[in-house]
């Protein structure tokens, strides 16, 4: 698939504020492609970019090959779902849909046409007569829906568009949203600064940070091989310890000094020298917690600490275990065989275990980091 | 415990005193007798006088010609300045402002005053064109400030929408922005015809000879007697404003 929306070296300010630093980014056609980071990083504005309502300061914007940086939002084929959906509150939902066609002069029959197969696709068939104050969010968020794919966009862009449904009707709004993909096959380019929407939905995540694209990649790639500690720690939830490389063991291992644990085993995602000042991190859930020592494995780290606190949460647990300075949290899913156990509770100690290849080391770079304290793990989801 | 009733009649009195003359205009306009301490009879024959009369429908001519003249000039000056002042924050809009909001608040005679000293000291000739002027003076602010609620109830993201599914500016204005703030332009433009229409005061300074409107000539009526076709007239042009206020403010309501 060919590179269809680019973002060629974007950068934009306003007054003092760098909303966008030189971002590059490329959106292949029909793909879900998500912006994801925290409120403020600066998606809205790359959005409002690849719209046209702002100019970038420097750098281009390419759609399917064509420049079209200088090209006012109405000749781009582009459209835009707001945040706050922005149905015109004097027109019928049935005029809402048809606006995009009838400006572009379009013949009533087929318009009508139109209209009727898109009320079909966002199931809103018996609400075309109502004004927008009648209908429900979600509703309103199927109409929008339905007046931006209207006219054919080559990208449709979404600005947080769940943002402003209820957890259960977001749920569901993905899952439709998803569908509708499928059905129109047009490029999404979705903002969103919920994780958990990002990784349902896209195809490609871009996780932004500051005006900067941290990292792109698959879900899967963004979840398991983190670039940045940026990256891991704004998605899901993420230990850190802080280590320098004692030993690189052959081309794809290096071996940890981690104050307070014994020497640790790390996978080498990329060559590391001796001296290298990194951070470890491991995701909570690829923990193992045991009263028992585990059986050796070179392959497997073990350290020995102390449950400090002990949160049930349905589907899993999550222990908060003291090692040396550090506060780990590791969940443990339940299963039927557990129950015979002795629950780890707290006070007790306990061994933990995990994988050299399920841990992951960040390159550390000094003040910046210093941020990773306030994406530390939570007690709950 | 019993409620005090004095609220109550402070009310009674409070609206017999403000309506009871009122009351008592309109039903003498119907009074046969030409003395409203007797009735005389149920009779239209005042207004059957008051449409024969060349003077009264001269008068009424000039006032439609300036209420109209002014409710349009004013409409289109009253609707561009509320929409400078909506967009545009400079410091000068301060003072923009505030000539807009002071023919609210000067009063009439301080108006009708000044204009008349301007219109002299430039040699202008009184008469219905000075009338306009000044009329179109007070209403602009009313007119300006009824829109610029409106477009400050306005949410400009529907324009950003309009533009992103392929309208132009132009197309943008007219079926967005103008049909939403639609209500308030019609509620000043009526607000402002019945300002000119029973504006007294002011006109009173700046009309000269044969430009009478209805206000004037009803006070010059009043003064040359004939009490009970005034009745007739004034009862008329309480029926009309009555209608422009209650439709201005409909139309205000409908769409807030
Ligand atoms: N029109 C604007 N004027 C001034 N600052 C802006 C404007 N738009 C965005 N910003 C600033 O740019 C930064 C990025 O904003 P935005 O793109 O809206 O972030 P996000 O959508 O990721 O929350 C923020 O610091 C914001 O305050
Ligand atoms: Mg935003």
């Amino acid at each position: 698939m060919e590179e269809f929306l680019v973002f060629d070296k974007v950068s934009k300010s306003f007054g003092d504020v760098q909303a966008l630093k030189n971002v590059s980014l490329s959106v292949k056609k029909g793909e879900i492609f998500s912006l994801l980071g925290p409120s403020g990083c600066g998606k809205t504005t790359l959005l409002r970019v690849a719209a046209g309502f702002e100019r970038p300061d420097s750098g281009r914007v390419y759609l399917d090959g064509e420049d079209i940086t200088d090209i006012p939002p109405n000749r781009r084929k582009v459209n835009t779902i707001f945040q706050n959906y922005a149905l015109f509150p004097h027109m019928s939902v049935w005029e809402n849909i048809a606006f995009g066609l009838k400006v572009a002069g379009m013949p009533g029959a087929r318009i009508t046409e139109e209209v009727n197969r898109m009320l079909a696709l966002v199931h809103m068939e018996d609400q075309a007569r109502k004004k927008p104050d009648q209908i429900s969010g979600g509703q309103k968020q199927r109409v929008a829906i339905a007046r931006a794919l209207i006219n054919k966009p080559r990208v449709l862009l979404l600005d947080e568009p769940l943002a402003a449904l209820d957890l259960k009707l977001r749920q569901r709004m993905i899952i439709e949203l998803d569908s509708i993909h499928d059905e129109v096959g047009i490029t999404f380019l979705f903002v969103t600064h919920d994780q958990g929407e990002a990784m349902s939905l896209s195809d490609q995540i871009a996780v932004m940070n500051e005006g900067n694209v941290e990292q792109v990649g698959t879900p899967v790639q963004i979840y398991e091989a983190p670039v940045s500690s940026f990256s891991a720690a704004f998605i899901g939830d993420a230990n850190f310890f802080e280590g320098m490389v004692s030993r690189v063991e052959g081309a794809d291992y290096s071996r940890l000094s981690i104050e307070g644990f014994p020497e640790v085993l790390c996978f080498n995602d990329q060559p590391r020298s001796q001296g290298d000042l990194v951070y470890l991190s491991v995701r909570p859930e690829k923990v193992r917690i045991s009263r028992d020592r585990p059986r050796d494995d070179e392959r497997v780290n073990m350290v020995e600490g102390a449950v400090e606190d002990v949160i049930y949460l349905g589907s899993h647990t999550r222990y908060w275990v003291r090692v040396d300075q550090y506060r780990l949290a590791v969940t443990r899913q339940h299963q039927r065989f557990q129950l015979d156990e002795k629950p780890v509770t707290w006070g007790d100690s306990v061994w933990l275990s995990w994988h050299a290849d399920d841990g992951f080391m960040l390159q550390r770079y000094e003040e910046k980091d210093e941020d990773l304290l306030a994406f530390l793990p939570e007690g709950e989801e | 415990m019993k409620r005090s009733r004095i609220p109550l009649i402070v009310a009674v009195i409070c609206f017999v005193f403000l309506y009871l003359p009122i009351i008592v205009l309109v039903i003498n306009s119907f009074n046969g007798s030409r003395f409203g301490s007797v009735w005389g009879g149920f009779s239209l024959k005042w207004y059957a006088r008051l449409f024969s009369d060349r003077e009264v429908w001269f008068s009424l001519r000039n006032t439609l010609i300036i209420a109209v003249s002014a409710t349009a000039l004013s409409v289109v000056l009253g609707t561009l300045a509320a929409f400078a002042l909506h967009r545009y924050k400079t410091r000068l809009q301060v003072l923009h402002y505030t000539l807009i909001y002071t023919p609210l608040v000067v009063p009439d005679i301080l108006m009708g005053m000044s204009l008349l000293l301007l219109f002299v000291s430039v040699a202008m000739p009184l008469g219905l064109f000075t009338i306009l002027l000044a009329h179109v003076t007070f209403c602009i602010s009313y007119v300006a400030m009824v829109v610029l609620a409106r477009l400050q109830d306005f949410d400009w993201s529907l324009m950003m929408a309009a533009s992103d599914l392929g309208a132009g500016p132009w197309t943008s204005f007219r079926r967005v922005l103008l049909p939403l703030i639609m209500p308030g332009i019609v509620s000043g433009g009526l607000l402002a015809f019945t300002l000119s229409l029973d504006d007294f005061v002011i006109t009173f300074f700046v009309a000269g000879p044969g430009s009478a409107t209805l206000p004037i000539q009803i006070y010059s009526m009043i003064r040359h007697g004939s009490p009970p076709m005034i009745n007739a007239l004034s009862t008329l042009l309480l029926v009309f404003t009555f209608t422009m206020v209650w439709t201005s403010q409909r139309l205000m309501r409908r769409t807030t």
